[in-house]
């Protein structure tokens, strides 16, 4: 709890930032406001874990009045109005695109702006036929694309096209491409058998443009999830009408440090103690929300069928791997084999780890998570801006990573244990913008081998992914020089980079969704 | 069926259509001053020059006079390379088409094809032939298209014994001017002329690639005649006009001089005027 001198301190330094514009000021006061309340009941272990950062509560506040992810059924909403909103069923394109975007600023979230948008090929598909032409599209798609980024600005926003081909979704692209917007964030979901390589080569010419989309596993999601699920935030897959109460992560290399003995050791007693601490807090956070603050109770989404508790589950992050293998390895006296990522032994290890923490999380039942059968979803979690001299998830640590190919297969076999995301990040060279069939080739290739989510970074790019969020080049510089921005994501990345030099990489990046304590 | 391979790339995004597993056969028929990998000119005579070099010992002569590269202790550094007298390796192997067919199939589901590079591909073409109809004949390979990327000198029967496995040719034209040509390489052109236009009639002409020198071969009536005995060939032809790049090259007196960007562009733009082609510029 935060004692009342603190919180004046933290409250002057917010409402006097001269960096932040003054939604931002307003949105920081909301969060800072929370944390005068108790935390949830914990116990002292899983209290000082949380002290000593071992696991991570991703700053959401001491009481969470609205479930971290949230994934709005946009197609039920369109069909049946909101009465809430008091919004009929729209009839024409011009009339859906503007229930959307009202719609969007009543759906709360942990950044206080929604995280889905839809999969908005279906949704709009009902409002667009052969009398519409493909400008008259562009043209519509255009203004509420720039609607979306200038009234969200926040590059967690995130809406879905695919597996199947559709004027709109290329009409999407081709909107992407012409403005060159860090928000909306966006996912191509992709089905060997339904996705045609052509529409796959239209997304790759757009990641040479902006850095998106995503690229997801269709099947491997629907077996996860059935089929209405969705990639959110950065890069969360979750269930539609559903989604996530919160998140908390493990920091793998932090348990490392606090073991000794055997790497047997590791795996029976030091990691599930930590498991199990992390699995409290989440409890704990779960029980807050639901029990004492009520949310799906009181809120209008879940009055109008447009989300279900039933279909929500909490994520369970982990990171740091690369970090707690190397040190077991040394642990064990093979200081030889502590490099993960190059090693056979390092990485044969690692996904002992991962199969140990999936097994664990797979046990230990949590109230209120139905979508995910009754526990949390295991998920890759890809830094905050905070992180120091740690790997993101169970990624290979930046500016390490092996060539593509040895890269892909050494991540690949982590991927199914990941059932709401993982998202790797792979770096290609200019070479490629001539060739985009290669990326079509390398995309296909990863999804046989296992990959679940994934996306490239283009080294000369405006664009570039930090934590897992795009930003471009040119607000990085404007933070720097002027120490503002106009969107809240923009202060993460320019906090991540001056840690991890991440546009210096040598080839990739990482995914994230966070909310920034200071 | 063994082959000289001087080394491979599992992913390459610039050697043909999508992605590709490109295989380096070693030794050359021609010797192009602005070559940018010259130690795949020639095969190894085993003189040994290099061994003393080797910072890692990984070099070595066995008692029958061959010289040994043991790939475990290389650091990769290449000095043998560089002290070469002869433009060649002591890194390339007799490798079995099996033995690349296993390199090749963990890859596979990643690539479009393979494609042989050099060195020149068609000094082995019975290796490429064996190689290519083993890939065909692999029920997981068999989906990969088989490119070689060549300077053009082979004679008819090269390309007639690779009729049936090969899927694309890439070929270089260095210089429609046979004298120089013939500066630029060592060797007349009339095979390459030849095998351009015999590749189009099998319908195995995948690309031509121009490689300018500044004052060498850009010269703008020479490159109108070029687009013109192109176009004759197919005037919807994909031409790739690459500009010379020091790095990797030997030296040459007096230097050879890299074409500005505008040059490059201005080709282009002749070309363009002179037939429709699908140019592309690196």
């Amino acid at each position: 709890m935060v004692e009342m001198n603190e919180f004046q301190e933290r409250a002057r330094t917010l409402v006097q930032g001269e960096s932040l514009g003054y939604d931002q000021r307003l949105r920081r006061l909301a969060v800072l406001a929370t944390d005068v309340l108790p935390y949830p009941a914990i116990s002292a272990a899983c209290r000082e874990a949380l002290e000593k950062r071992v696991i991570c509560d991703m700053f959401e506040g001491h009481a969470p009045y609205t479930a971290r992810y949230i994934l709005p059924d946009y197609e039920k909403a369109i069909r049946q109005g909101l009465s809430y909103l008091e919004l009929p069923p729209p009839t024409d394109l011009d009339d859906a695109i503007s229930f959307l975007q009202i719609m969007y600023g009543h759906v709360p979230s942990v950044t206080t702006y929604p995280v889905y948008l839809g999969d908005l090929d279906k949704v709009l598909a009902p409002f667009v036929d052969s009398e519409l032409a493909d400008e008259e599209l562009d043209r519509k798609l255009r203004r509420f694309w720039i609607g979306i980024d200038r009234l969200i600005p926040d590059a967690f926003a995130h809406l879905d096209i695919g597996p199947h081909d559709s004027r709109i979704a290329r009409s999407i692209l081709r909107v992407e491409r012409s403005l060159r917007q860090s928000v909306p964030n966006i996912t191509l979901k992709v089905d060997p058998a339904l996705t045609p390589d052509d529409l796959i080569e239209d997304a790759v010419r757009t990641v040479f443009e902006t850095g998106k989309p995503h690229f997801v596993n269709h099947p491997m999601m629907v077996a996860d999830h059935g089929e209405r699920y969705a990639a959110v935030s950065c890069y969360n897959s979750l269930k539609i009408g559903g989604g996530a109460h919160t998140l908390a992560r493990l920091n793998l290399k932090e348990v490392a440090l606090r073991h000794s003995g055997s790497s047997d050791e590791f795996l029976d007693q030091t990691l599930p103690n930590y498991v199990e601490l992390t699995a409290e807090l989440i409890e704990a956070r779960i029980r807050s929300l639901v029990e004492q603050q009520h949310f799906f109770d009181t809120h209008w989404l879940a009055a109008e069928g447009l989300i279900d508790i039933e279909r929500f589950s909490a994520m369970f992050g982990i990171f740091g791997l690369a970090e707690c293998v190397n040190l077991l390895m040394s642990y064990d006296g093979r200081e030889e084999a502590a490099r993960y990522g190059h090693n056979a032994e390092a990485d044969a290890f690692s996904r002992r780890i991962v199969e140990r923490v999936a097994e664990l999380v797979a046990a230990r039942p949590m109230p209120y998570c139905n979508g995910g059968a009754g526990h949390c979803y295991l998920h890759s979690q890809s830094g905050i801006d905070l992180d120091h001299n740690v790997t993101a998830g169970t990624r290979i640590p930046v500016g390490d990573e092996p060539a593509m190919f040895e890269h892909i297969t050494t991540c690949a076999p982590h991927h199914r244990y990941f059932a709401s995301g993982i998202s790797d990040i792979f770096h290609v060279d200019e070479t490629a913008v001539r060739n985009p069939r290669a990326l079509v080739d390398i995309i296909r290739g990863a999804f046989i081998s296992g990959m679940r989510d994934f996306t490239f970074n283009l080294d000369s790019n405006e664009f570039v992914r930090i934590t897992g969020y795009l930003v471009r080049k040119s607000d990085l510089v404007s933070i720097a020089d002027r120490g503002s921005a106009r969107h809240g994501s923009d202060f993460l990345a320019a906090a991540a980079e001056n840690e991890f030099h991440l546009t210096q990489r040598a080839v990739k990046r990482v995914g994230c969704h966070e909310r920034d304590p200071r | 069926m063994k082959g000289l391979v001087t080394n491979t790339i599992k992913f390459s995004t610039v050697d043909g259509p999508g992605n590709r597993f490109v295989v380096f056969l070693q030794g050359c028929n021609f010797n192009c001053v602005a070559c940018h990998n010259p130690y795949t000119i020639a095969v190894c005579t085993d003189c040994g020059e290099c061994i003393p070099s080797c910072p890692t010992g990984a070099l070595t002569i066995n008692p029958s006079g061959a010289v040994l590269w043991n790939e475990s202790v290389c650091n990769g550094g290449d000095t043998c390379v560089s002290v070469c007298p002869y433009d060649s390796t002591p890194k390339a192997r007799y490798t079995e088409v099996a033995d690349l067919l296993a390199d090749i199939r963990p890859v596979a589901p990643f690539l479009s094809g393979i494609t042989v590079s050099g060195g020149e591909a068609t000094q082995q073409t019975e290796f490429v032939q064996s190689l290519f109809a083993a890939v065909k004949a692999d029920p997981l390979l068999s989906r990969l298209t088989c490119f070689v990327d060549s300077n053009g000198a082979a004679g008819p029967e090269t390309w007639q014994a690779l009729v049936n496995t090969l899927d694309g040719a890439m070929v270089d034209l260095k210089c429609l001017d046979p004298e120089i040509h013939r500066s630029m390489t060592g060797q007349p052109n009339d095979m390459v002329l030849a095998g351009i236009r015999q590749l189009h009639q099998l319908g195995l002409l995948y690309e031509v690639r121009l490689l300018l020198l500044a004052g060498i071969n850009d010269d703008p009536t020479l490159m109108r005649r070029t687009a013109d005995w192109l176009a004759d060939i197919n005037p919807a032809m994909r031409v790739k006009l690459i500009g010379f790049r020091n790095h990797g090259s030997r030296p040459h007196d007096p230097p050879l001089v890299e074409p500005s960007n505008e040059s490059l562009l201005s080709t282009a733009d002749l070309l363009r005027e002179s037939a429709p082609f699908d140019v592309c510029v690196i």
